[in-house]
């Protein structure tokens, strides 16, 4: 092989599996978005008709509502959990400091099936141990109003620990000066975290928020085998939707909507985020 | 920590929320041993009064869990090995190499980072269906290495520290590119290696929606989806399905003991992701 030809070579396998299994299928994906497909063989086509009625489609708003209602549930509740962790573990002196970290971290090497299975004992009415806690007996995933917080409390346990880690690796590359400076002003701990903690954490939070945002917007293994997208359609997610229309109706043209739809939402959301926090990653 | 008070209250706030987190994994342990009907008295009881195996056996009757286990290692590893041949040649490539082409591909590189895996779902699964590759193990982890565009994007940052007098000593001695390739790229950036792998190999063992669209035959399962089909059939049958998660991260999480610093390495290497 002449060194002229070597990095193409390199490059094949990448590039190959790459236009096959997203740029061809992004473009058919279009394409199906302009049919009513109904099995494999059964194409016809129906130009904008699908996008109307997604427009129209009360579920799809449902469906939307409750991955907006977790993905705010997230950033308001998660965040600050995992950046109060991270804190909490900062002092490099701290004993067992790497013990906590484990400890913390280990939800993040669960598979969503399985943190859904361990949630759906944990959360039983009557058998359960939050409602063991609490001393009560509500019906977490059977009332409407409240599968969605419960959602949400279980998401918290599972990626806190994960953005934990961002959060600490930003924190440990905060210089100390920095906060020695602040101690000279007469900074108190409050004051040095909101004027010297938070401003050198911002590309961390920047980060850490779109890359949860766009988690959210996809959570599916979760509430699919914990509520099955109920009680009725309470807790039906977005790729649930698209999950039900593509695989269980085998309605191939309107789930391929969905999917544009929800990578349109991805997109503004993020747009948004980088420019509201004007920052993005450098290099 | 020179203030004993702040000290304290850390200490507290760290005990506490540790006990909060490993709760429910406690939890699933001690109710993997209950029999049945323990599980079912009210209130519940922390440590099973009377400790059995029941539950194991029973899970062994109804699911091939040892099947899924090597399954899942097997669709784990390859997804693990190809994503760490792509990666590393896609980087080596972009690091040491200038060719016709370069900027732009690599802008592609960077952008294929940006697509939801989502979007494709529909059409990937109709273009299988087109190779007759569904219900295959190939079916599952190439379309899937399509979106490794940031293993790429990493190599190459790792591979621009590699001094270029090494290649061209290699080069001198009349060693072929992918001899370079195999002798120096690749000793040279075998820590970096470690942590994308971890990173591939989570994700791979763990991704449940494009397997369960993909696969039919339950031979053919990984540890998630055989335990979500046993819940759709067992959905009442806690102690089981207790042992069968129990069972199911046993085999990651001692993986992440014996790999604790690749592990925590491979996730934080994500923030250049997305």
């Amino acid at each position: 092989m002449k060194p002229r030809y070597a990095p193409y070579f390199f490059l094949a396998p990448f590039f190959a599996l790459f236009g096959v299994f997203m740029v061809y299928p992004l473009f058919d994906s279009i394409r199906l978005s302009t049919y009513s497909v109904r099995g494999m063989r059964n194409q016809t086509f129906v130009g904008l008709e699908n996008i109307e009625r997604l427009i129209a489609d009360p579920l799809f708003w449902t469906a939307l509502w409750n991955t907006a209602y977790f993905a705010a549930g997230s950033l308001l509740l998660q965040l600050p959990v995992a950046l109060a962790l991270a804190l909490l573990l900062s002092n490099a002196r701290l004993k067992g400091r790497n013990l906590f970290r484990l400890s913390f971290f280990s939800p993040v090497l669960i598979s969503g099936v399985f943190i859904a299975v361990i949630f759906y004992l944990l959360y039983d009415r009557r058998y359960g141990l939050v409602n063991r806690v609490l001393g009560s007996e509500i019906p977490w995933l059977q009332d409407p109003d409240l599968v969605m917080p419960a959602l949400v409390l279980a998401g918290v346990w599972r990626w806190a620990g994960f953005n934990m880690v961002y959060f600490l690796a930003g924190l440990q590359s905060i210089r100390q000066e920095l906060y020695e400076a602040a101690a000279v002003d007469g900074a108190g701990p409050w004051q040095s975290f909101v004027h010297v903690t938070i401003p050198a954490l911002k590309p961390v939070i920047a980060f850490v928020v779109i890359t949860s945002m766009i988690g959210s917007f996809q959570l599916f293994d979760l509430p699919y085998v914990l509520t099955e997208g109920g009680p009725g359609n309470a807790s039906m997610t977005m790729v649930m939707y698209l999950y039900k229309h593509g695989f269980e109706f085998i309605n191939l043209g309107y789930a391929a909507t969905i999917g544009w739809a929800l990578a349109v939402i991805i997109g503004v959301i993020s747009i948004i985020q980088v420019r509201l926090f004007g920052v993005f990653r450098e290099n | 920590m020179r203030n004993p008070v702040r000290t304290t209250i850390t200490y507290v706030l760290l005990i506490l929320l540790t006990v909060l987190v490993l709760t429910p994994l406690f939890w699933v342990v001690s109710a993997s041993f209950k029999p049945s009907g323990e599980i079912f008295t009210y209130p519940p009881t922390f440590l099973p009064q009377d400790p059995t195996l029941e539950n194991f056996t029973r899970l062994f009757q109804e699911m091939p869990i040892i099947q899924y286990v090597v399954n899942s290692t097997f669709l784990a590893t390859s997804h693990t090995l190809l994503l760490l041949a792509i990666a590393t040649m896609g980087g080596f490539a972009f690091a040491k190499y200038s060719f016709r082409g370069r900027g732009v591909l690599f802008a592609i590189v960077l952008a294929s980072m940006m697509i939801p895996f989502h979007l494709v779902l529909v059409p990937l699964f109709t273009l299988l269906y087109q190779f007759g590759w569904l219900d295959t193990y190939q079916g599952v982890i190439l379309p899937y290495l399509a979106s490794s565009g940031f293993g790429v994007f990493l190599m190459r940052q790792f591979i621009l520290g590699v001094p270029s007098d090494l290649l061209d000593a290699a080069r001198i001695d009349g060693t072929s590119e992918f001899g370079i390739y195999w002798r120096v790229i690749i000793p040279a950036v075998k820590p970096a290696m470690g942590a994308l792998s971890i990173f591939g190999f989570l994700g791979a063992w763990n991704e449940f929606l494009w397997p369960m669209i993909v696969l039919r035959d339950a031979a053919k399962y990984t540890l998630p989806l055989g335990l979500a089909s046993l819940v759709g059939v067992y959905r009442q049958e806690y102690g089981m399905l207790m042992a069968g998660t129990l069972l199911s991260i046993l085999p990651i999480m001692a993986l992440f003991l014996a790999m604790q610093r690749e592990f925590v390495q491979g996730i934080t290497l994500g923030a250049v992701k997305e």
